[in-house]
């Protein structure tokens, strides 16, 4: 598993219920709408725990762990 | 230049039929994957925006495991100010056709689908003539797809959630088409006019494609011309010629003009001054910050005001949002009604810092690249025509003479 992971959006699927910035409040605020906005660069170590949460929490499931440099 | 695409019989002879396409090129080879190589050296690059290589997203296509391919030709020309690829539907569907042929044999594929906006009557009407003049072994294997008129129906995981759903709306990403489109197999999305230089490319090769090109450049590309010019015209100019060319070429200027739209609605304003000797082609233009886009040059005349034409084009943007993603749906729809404000010297307090934040919040936040097309036009905007702002949201005062539209 790489250790460089980052949080993608399904832009679709997100509704805006904001529970992602809750939960992981360190990569993730919303804009004036309610939807994420995702910081850059890698998710923390510390913050892994945090962001495995606001996957499974996400209510329409639009958020997956992704390694960094699979994206394109 | 001697004309690639458009050499042949002048545009008002119409559509050139398969005998005398035929006669004037000789028989298409067949494609293989070593089309794929000179392709490569050819330096061909996507005809649809984004210029991405061809050879590089056909390689992609083939080799994937998922099936068959499927090569879909993109004729779904949303964009406003943009009229070459329905001129080259109307009077060179055999070379696009060849196009698709040879890149469906180079990367595998059997099926071909002909994908043209509805509101291309005449294209359509090309396209299926040209396809119903091709031999039956190669007739099988075509058909014409109709696209809804919509923006981002030529978006390419938009035309295949059509072709496969009829739902002509963009999907997330991945899959990309490449991986999993048409029928669920990998497909090579390309635009008609990149097909059609390769009908040229699988004749006279790599080496030859790149002579057309000027100083550095590689081959030829299709530009509309459009605003202070005698006419909206399509023009065949040769990579490395400057955007003074292609303007010259349409007719020569027809007004004072301070501003050009480069690249359409997707792309961006630039200063005449500055954009008159920028060179026609995708890569040093991007490397400048600029974009060639689908091939809009569009000159603003002296007396029409830049900030009211910005707002018009947000406001069609927004407009044609799938409303699908929020960051695009709700931020695109609020940076179009702040920006009529300010063009209607009606803005409310912030409206001008408002639009400034939010351009920076639109792009990587939708499933298309919508948001950030809009967002790209908009931070050319508040950059060339940034005196113009200030003076709309602090003077309420337009400089224009008459607000008329050259991107209606």
């Amino acid at each position: 598993m790489s250790d460089r992971l980052t949080i993608a959006v399904d832009r679709i699927k997100c509704d805006g219920h904001g529970v992602c910035a809750d939960l992981l409040p360190e990569m993730i605020e919303l804009d004036e709408w309610g939807y994420p906005i995702v910081r850059p660069g890698a998710i923390a170590a510390a913050a892994l725990p945090h962001a495995r949460r606001a996957v499974s929490g996400c209510p329409t499931l639009a958020l997956r762990l992704e390694a960094i440099a699979a994206r394109r | 230049m001697t004309p690639a695409l458009l050499s042949g019989p002048p545009p008002g002879n119409g559509m050139e039929g398969y005998a005398a396409h035929l006669q004037r090129l000789g028989p298409l080879p067949v494609g293989t994957p070593v089309l794929i190589d000179v392709v490569e050296r050819s330096g061909l690059r996507g005809k649809g925006g984004a210029g991405f290589p061809a050879a590089i997203k056909w390689r992609a296509v083939a080799s994937q495991r998922g099936g068959k391919p499927v090569v879909l030709a993109n004729g779904g020309e949303g964009e406003p100010l943009s009229r070459k690829d329905r001129t080259l539907m109307e009077q060179r569907p055999h070379l696009i056709i060849d196009g698709a042929l040879a890149a469906a044999g180079a990367i595998g594929a059997r099926e071909i689908v002909l994908y043209v906006g509805a509101e291309h009557s005449d294209a359509i009407r090309a396209m299926e003539h040209a396809a119903g003049e091709r031999p039956r072994s190669e007739r099988g294997r075509l058909r014409v797809v109709s696209a809804p008129v919509r923006y981002v129906s030529g978006e390419e995981t938009a035309a295949v959630h059509f072709i496969n759903a009829g739902l002509a709306l963009p999907t997330s990403i991945p899959p990309r088409p490449f991986e999993r489109g048409v029928d669920g197999r990998p497909t090579l999305v390309q635009n008609v006019e990149t097909l059609a230089h390769v009908g040229l490319i699988a004749r006279f090769g790599d080496a030859w494609f790149r002579s057309l090109g000027a100083g550095d450049a590689s081959g030829t590309t299709l530009v509309t011309v459009g605003g202070a010019v005698p006419q909206t015209a399509v023009i065949e100019v040769a990579h490395g010629t400057t955007v003074t060319d292609a303007v010259n070429a349409a007719g020569g200027l027809t007004a004072e003009s301070d501003a050009v739209l480069l690249g359409g609605y997707f792309g961006g304003w630039v200063e005449s001054s500055q954009a008159w000797g920028l060179v026609i082609d995708p890569e040093p233009l991007r490397t400048q910050g600029h974009s060639l886009g689908c091939g809009v040059i569009a000159v603003l005349p002296a007396g029409r005001c830049g900030v009211v034409e910005t707002g018009r084009i947000l406001a069609y943007l927004a407009h044609e949002s799938a409303r699908q993603c929020g960051p695009c749906t709700f931020g695109l729809r609020a940076i179009s009604a702040a920006t009529g404000r300010i063009a209607a010297l009606t803005s409310s307090d912030g409206d001008l810092e408002h639009i400034q934040r939010w351009a920076g919040l639109l792009p990587g936040r939708g499933a298309c690249k919508h948001p950030d097309g809009a967002a790209g036009l908009l931070g050319s905007a508040l950059r060339v025509f940034a005196d113009e702002f200030q003076s709309h949201e602090r003077q309420r005062r337009c400089s224009a003479a008459a607000a008329v539209a050259v991107a209606s």
